[in-house]
């Protein structure tokens, strides 16, 4: 068992640093000029060797990933370029508000994806699955911009119930129902395609466990529907927690469009600033923590699956 | 057991068996498929006495492993359609109750099936499983279970059984993990034990060991078995009766020593044939050919005859009933016309 989390966090080593190199060389790989966003356009060729000295630009790219992943390493992602503040920081306000749309979006999305996948996969084949399944193939279709430009149509403009835009009335965040009327909407939207997502899954490996041997043996020695229904749920947990924990990370990371329509100040709303603004250390910095998020959410699925599964566990 | 209500006997009763545990009667199956209604069963009619074991044999498809899921109602139900009666224990099976079904199976009539590996679940330990059974039978505390789950694996005499009730499915050889089956299905002292091909999935020196445990085990708790195999050679040995099965209908019938000394209908002797325990050195083994026709378009008449070196024009005409024959029961018409009848105990 130690064995095997050992093997697992040296897997994730390399992965995450290969990520690294990946985020960093990505922005060079993009056309354009970084510095041409912060220098007005008949600047001196001094003062353009004068700012690439001072972010370091004028350097062998490869020492600049070193010099980039030491100080990262460090906690220091470099300054944004538009706005001068440390980007770290940045990240670190906006991974907050991130974090907790996607707690949300996901609490909602595999609640509903898991029981209507059940609901559909012990109905396979009948009228019910096929109408829960082509429920769950528009929420995976549907782009969630569309969805929340409805849903703010629809629940603020026609309806004035909830606040379209903004996670608060202003000042910080507290637990009251003025500042969690900003998250509904939001959330809502982006829980639509992990739901879809997870139903699927979900609705396959019920249908394909209750066709197994196994679960005929259970009925055999005289089981009733819980029992049946315990086993079957401890069989497909390892695989339905893999599914979730990929959803997950998009749900952090595949926010931009939703963040943006409902201008929710999160990594997603930043993301799109910098890339708007050709902030370079803002958006490497940014890419790399959300990257890092992903790494880590499936080493958690790793490590949670043997304690369902053992014959993971002991191999 | 308790003096069943019979409506008709079936026939190849040539021995007088009282004590009745098992009755089954014109059974059919059914199953809805696209291409039309799949007869896998039809008409089939045993009894079985209590202790005594009866062999199913036939080929894959003949619906012998259909016939043993009839019996426990594990056939799906919604595609499923199940004509006559089965009575076992003096309980219409058919018509339980879902709560009654539920102490039916696994308590009066437990199932051991082909292949171990995926007929456990393969994420609990053998003692969950075996537990869990105990506790949905009988009413005993967790640990009461477990000492009973103990009990079990030492019957079937699984080494350091102590160890092997944490151990789960994967973590054993397949002979332990059908000895495990076996110590499941006989957990609860069902009166009906259903084996559905136990050793096919079993390397050949460990089938011996299983069959001769199962059969002891059998004999020692004086259980009822119905045991299918395509196997004559694990017939002949532990099975009292025998019904061979053919396109969902049984054509031969008799005492196991009977049906395998003298076979009267083509199929079975060509079966035999086509063993290696029936033949002598040197002997050809001959082939079946052909393959077992279409359940969902039956033909009329025989089923057998397209296969039949000894199929006759009449053979088209009627399907062959099974009637008593020569100290057995056959359905076929040209060995009921060729040999002559011999009278039968009533």
């Amino acid at each position: 068992m130690f064995a095997y989390f050992l093997k697992r966090l040296a897997f994730v080593l390399p992965i995450a640093l290969a990520v690294s190199a990946l985020c960093f060389s990505l922005v060079y790989l993009a056309p354009g000029d970084p510095l041409s966003a912060v220098l007005p356009s008949d600047a001196s060729q001094e003062t353009i060797e004068q700012v690439k000295a001072d972010y370091g630009l004028d350097r062998p790219i490869p020492v600049q990933y070193v010099i980039w992943l030491g100080k990262a390493l460090q906690g220091d992602l470099g300054k944004s370029i538009s706005n001068g503040r440390a980007v770290a920081a940045e990240i670190g306000n906006a991974i907050g508000n991130s974090l907790m749309l996607a707690v949300l979006a996901a609490s909602l999305g595999f609640t509903l994806g898991a029981l209507l996948g059940i609901v559909a996969g012990y109905a396979h084949g009948s009228w019910l699955d096929r109408l829960l399944s082509t429920v769950a193939i528009a929420g995976v279709s549907v782009p969630h911009y569309w969805l929340g430009i409805v849903l703010v149509a629809v629940f603020s403009v026609k309806l004035n119930m909830l606040p379209a835009m903004g996670n608060g009335p202003g000042g910080p965040w507290v637990w009251s129902w003025e500042h969690f009327s900003y998250l509904i909407l939001p959330a809502v939207t982006l829980s639509a395609i992990p739901a879809g997502i997870v139903m699927r899954s979900v609705r396959a490996l019920v249908a394909d466990t209750l066709k197994s041997e196994f679960v005929t043996g259970l009925v055999a020695k005289g089981m009733g529907h819980a029992t049946v229904f315990r086993h079957l749920a401890r069989n497909i947990a390892p695989t339905a927690l893999a599914v979730v924990g990929v959803q997950l990370g998009y749900l952090m990371a595949g926010s931009i469009l939703v963040e943006t329509v409902f201008a929710w100040p999160g990594t997603g709303l930043l993301l799109n600033n910098a890339i708007q603004q050709r902030d370079i250390p803002l958006l490497q910095g940014t890419i790399l923590v959300l990257a890092m998020f992903f790494v880590l959410l499936n080493l958690i699925v790793d490590m949670l699956q043997p304690l369902f599964d053992p014959r993971i566990r002991r191999s | 057991m308790n003096g069943t209500a019979m409506n008709g006997t079936a026939v190849g009763d040539d021995v007088k068996r009282p004590a009745m545990l098992a009755s089954v009667r014109e059974l059919s199956v059914r199953f809805a498929s696209p291409q039309g209604a799949v007869h896998a069963v039809n008409g089939v009619s045993f009894d079985l006495a209590a202790g005594e074991v009866l062999g199913l044999i036939g080929e894959s498809g003949s619906g012998k492993s259909v016939t043993l899921r009839a019996l426990m109602r594990l056939l799906p139900e919604s595609r499923t359609r199940i004509d006559g009666s089965i009575i076992v224990g003096g309980r219409n099976v058919m018509s339980l109750s879902r709560g009654l079904l539920n102490e039916y199976r696994g308590g009066t009539t437990a199932m051991i099936f082909q292949d171990p590996s995926l007929a456990l679940d393969p994420v609990y330990t053998i003692g969950q499983q075996i537990a869990e059974a105990i506790r949905q039978h009988l009413d005993v505390s967790r640990s009461e279970a477990r000492a009973r789950a103990l009990e079990a694996l030492e019957m079937v005499r699984i080494p350091s059984a102590r160890e092997r009730l944490d151990s789960y499915p994967h973590e054993m050889s397949g002979g332990m993990r059908q000895r495990a089956m076996i110590a499941l299905a006989l957990a609860m002292k069902p009166r009906l034990i259903l084996a559905d091909e136990p050793t096919t999935a079993l390397d050949a020196t460990v089938q011996i060991q299983v069959l001769l445990l199962l059969r002891e085990l059998q004999q020692q708790m004086g259980t009822s078995a119905i045991f299918v195999t395509h196997d004559l050679g694990v017939a002949a040995e532990i099975c009292d009766r025998i019904a061979v099965m053919y396109a969902g209908r049984i054509v031969e019938t008799g005492t196991a020593t009977e049906v395998l000394r003298s076979p009267r209908h083509p199929y079975t002797q060509a079966l035999m044939a086509s063993t290696i325990h029936g033949s002598m050195r040197g002997q050809r083994i001959e082939g079946l050919a052909g393959s077992p026709p279409d359940l969902a378009r039956l033909p009329a008449g025989c089923a057998f005859r397209a296969r039949c070196t000894r199929a006759q024009a009449g053979c088209a005409d009627a399907v062959p009933e099974l009637l008593p024959h020569a100290g057995h029961a056959v359905a076929c018409h040209v060995a009921q016309a060729t040999q002559p009848l011999r009278a039968v105990p009533a």
